[in-house]
């Protein structure tokens, strides 16, 4: 965001008469104060009343119903105090779901991130047919991921599916890709990968095209090969828009659940079964509302203040202090 | 340039090139298929390992008691348009604020407004399920779509906002205060001076909030059941059933289809730089 060049705070002026906007503030002339006022919130106010208006209620109401036991057999709010929360302590499936999810979305965006880096490199400048291979490169982050899970599912298939033809291929043994854990948790992969490399590439090959050019023209005549060029221009001037797109990333990782649901429901056992699904095991299958809205909750928090905590190691990590 | 760096480089691109298009072709021969085709085995190609048969591409637009597709089809379009352009509207003024005045509501500046906007991504679908289904089963909006409309604007405009808050930065604001010393009021001066020059990145809000909101499973599939039905939840519901793998491929083919386009437009507003702003 740019700071500095905003208008202060409009301050009631007694002598504020006409319906003028005296654009710098700084200028006491007649400014329509109460008027620039009522402007300010008109542009705000419609999309802020709207999203608190659709938002707040849910997350409230999630909290209430967090300290309830309604369930199928008995819907409706009482008040059973912080039950759920210590049921949610004790609670080992959960828990290693969270775990789960972790070790899930930190592998895959940091692959989607080398990918995704490497592959914004070699759109950037000089190569042939340069913008086809952008558009290529793009598409899979445009076309819906559970119906593209669905078609993986067939590409998964043990004995009629493709997979274990590439497999072969190499000469590797055929797996049962969706039946036992560990190639369960290739397969949520493989399809994560696929899907959201490109909204990594997108991020990175916008960052890429922003750069000034200076840095490069004088690496350049300093003969600076192309990989001290990476090390020592490149990914430094690259080091804010990496911290941006991975948390970007991750936050949209931390929701997966669609590719499990469609691809392996979580299974075999609970080898793919990430804390959103379990969620919505709990809370749309078996009818648990107040346990799955303590989980909800606790879920949001464990995100809030783990993000925040990525975020800052990145920036300590990613982003050098500039002289 | 050395020639192997060459060498290496075209056989990266060619490379995920190939990983990129694998689902797609996969998805295009099968939808040519017949049961005969698909329990034998994997099979890539066309009269030489299968018989090709158009049934499946027949059965979309319901002509041999396949499903339909067209309604679906049609919810979706309506869905997704409604939301993104309410979201722009709202999206777009309340980033124009943003940018051009301070706020203080409460404890609230500027910065947390914004993180506020941006932060409702964060909120997992399946928190915000069960909240939803009784919100809207309290206005009657269950299963139509009305009701997902609302639904889609609390996961677009934030989008709307990210994208158009760092756009309206860059805008200069010697553009707008000059329509302000012609006498404009704030609201003129936008309409007529900022919009026209701020369409890339209205666009660009536009394109990612369509990409979002067509795309959405999670609640399509909890808030609609029959009266309305978007088409993931339709395509899905092949998944579940005896999974006719070829009707499967073609429904899937034909729902992506328009979002390639989509690719095309993101592209070329990526290469003249309109997305620079967005991820700072």
């Amino acid at each position: 965001m740019a700071d500095g060049e905003r208008l202060p705070a409009a301050v009631p002026q007694p002598e504020a008469t006409g319906p003028h906007w005296g654009g710098r503030a700084r200028r006491p002339q007649p400014t329509g104060a109460r008027s620039l006022r009522r402007y300010k919130l008109l542009f705000l106010l419609p999309g802020l009343i709207v999203l608190l208006l659709i938002i707040l209620f849910p997350l409230l109401f999630t909290i209430r119903v967090s300290f309830s036991s309604w369930n199928s057999s008995a819907p409706g709010l009482d008040w059973i105090g912080a039950k759920n929360y210590v049921r949610l302590l004790a609670d080992g499936r959960y828990w290693e779901s969270l775990g789960r999810l972790a070790i899930l979305a930190t592998a895959t965006v940091a692959i989607q991130y080398v990918l995704g880096f490497a592959l914004a490199l070699l759109v950037w400048r000089e190569v042939k047919a340069k913008r086809f291979f952008r558009v290529l490169f793009l598409v899979p982050m445009m076309t819906t991921p559970v119906i593209m899970t669905v078609i993986w599912r067939t590409i998964f298939h043990e004995s009629l599916g493709p997979a274990n033809d590439v497999l072969a291929l190499f000469g590797l043994p055929a797996q049962a890709w969706l039946t036992s854990s560990a190639p369960a948790v290739v397969a949520v992969m493989v399809v994560e990968i696929w899907q959201w490399t490109p909204f990594m590439l997108l991020l990175l090959l916008a960052g890429l095209l922003s750069l000034p050019r200076e840095p490069f023209l004088a690496a350049a005549i300093d003969g600076a090969g192309p990989i001290r060029t990476f090390f020592r221009v490149t990914f430094p001037l690259m080091g804010p828009i990496s911290v941006g797109a991975i948390i970007i990333r991750l936050i949209e990782a931390s929701k997966i659940m669609e590719t499990v649901y469609v691809l392996t429901s979580g299974g075999p056992g609970t080898a793919t079964e990430t804390s959103s699904f379990y969620i919505y095991i709990r809370g749309l299958r078996d009818f648990q509302i107040g346990y799955a809205a303590s989980l909800s909750f606790a879920y949001l928090v464990i995100m809030i203040v783990s993000l925040t905590f990525i975020a800052r190691a990145l920036n300590r990590v990613l982003v050098t202090r500039r002289a | 340039m050395p020639r192997p760096y060459t060498v290496l480089k075209y056989g990266a691109i060619l490379a995920w090139s190939a990983f990129v298009v694998a689902p797609f072709l996969w998805a295009l021969t099968t939808s040519f298929k017949t049961i005969n085709g698909v329990t034998g085995g994997p099979t890539y190609i066309p009269w030489l390992q299968y018989q090709p048969s158009l049934a499946a591409w027949g059965s979309l637009f319901g002509s041999t008691g396949g499903i339909d597709i067209v309604q679906p089809y049609i919810d979706s379009i309506v869905v997704t348009s409604g939301a993104s352009a309410i979201s722009i509207v709202l999206g777009t003024l309340a980033a124009y604020g943003l940018s051009r005045f301070s706020y203080r509501l409460g404890p609230a500046r500027n910065s947390d407004l914004v993180f506020f906007f941006v932060s409702q991504r964060i909120m997992p679908p399946v928190v915000l399920g069960i909240p939803f289904f009784l919100m809207l089963r309290f206005l009657g909006l269950l299963d139509s779509t009305l009701g997902l409309v609302v639904v889609y604007i609390a996961l677009l405009l934030p989008i709307a906002v990210w994208v158009m808050v760092d756009f309206f930065n860059n805008v200069p604001r010697q553009l707008d205060e000059m329509a302000m010393l012609d006498g404009c009021t704030p609201l003129r001066g936008f309409v007529l001076v900022v919009l026209p020059n701020s369409l890339p990145g209205i666009i660009v809000a536009a394109l990612f909030c369509v990409i979002f909101g067509w795309n959405d499973f999670f609640f399509s599939f909890t808030l609609t059941f029959t009266q309305t039905q978007l088409l993931p939840v339709a395509i899905v519901a092949l998944n579940s059933s005896v999974t006719p793998w070829w009707t499967l491929s073609a429904s899937a083919l034909i729902s992506v289809a328009p979002l390639v386009v989509i690719a095309v437009l993101v592209e070329r507003y990526l290469s003249r730089g309109h997305l620079a702003g967005a991820i700072r």
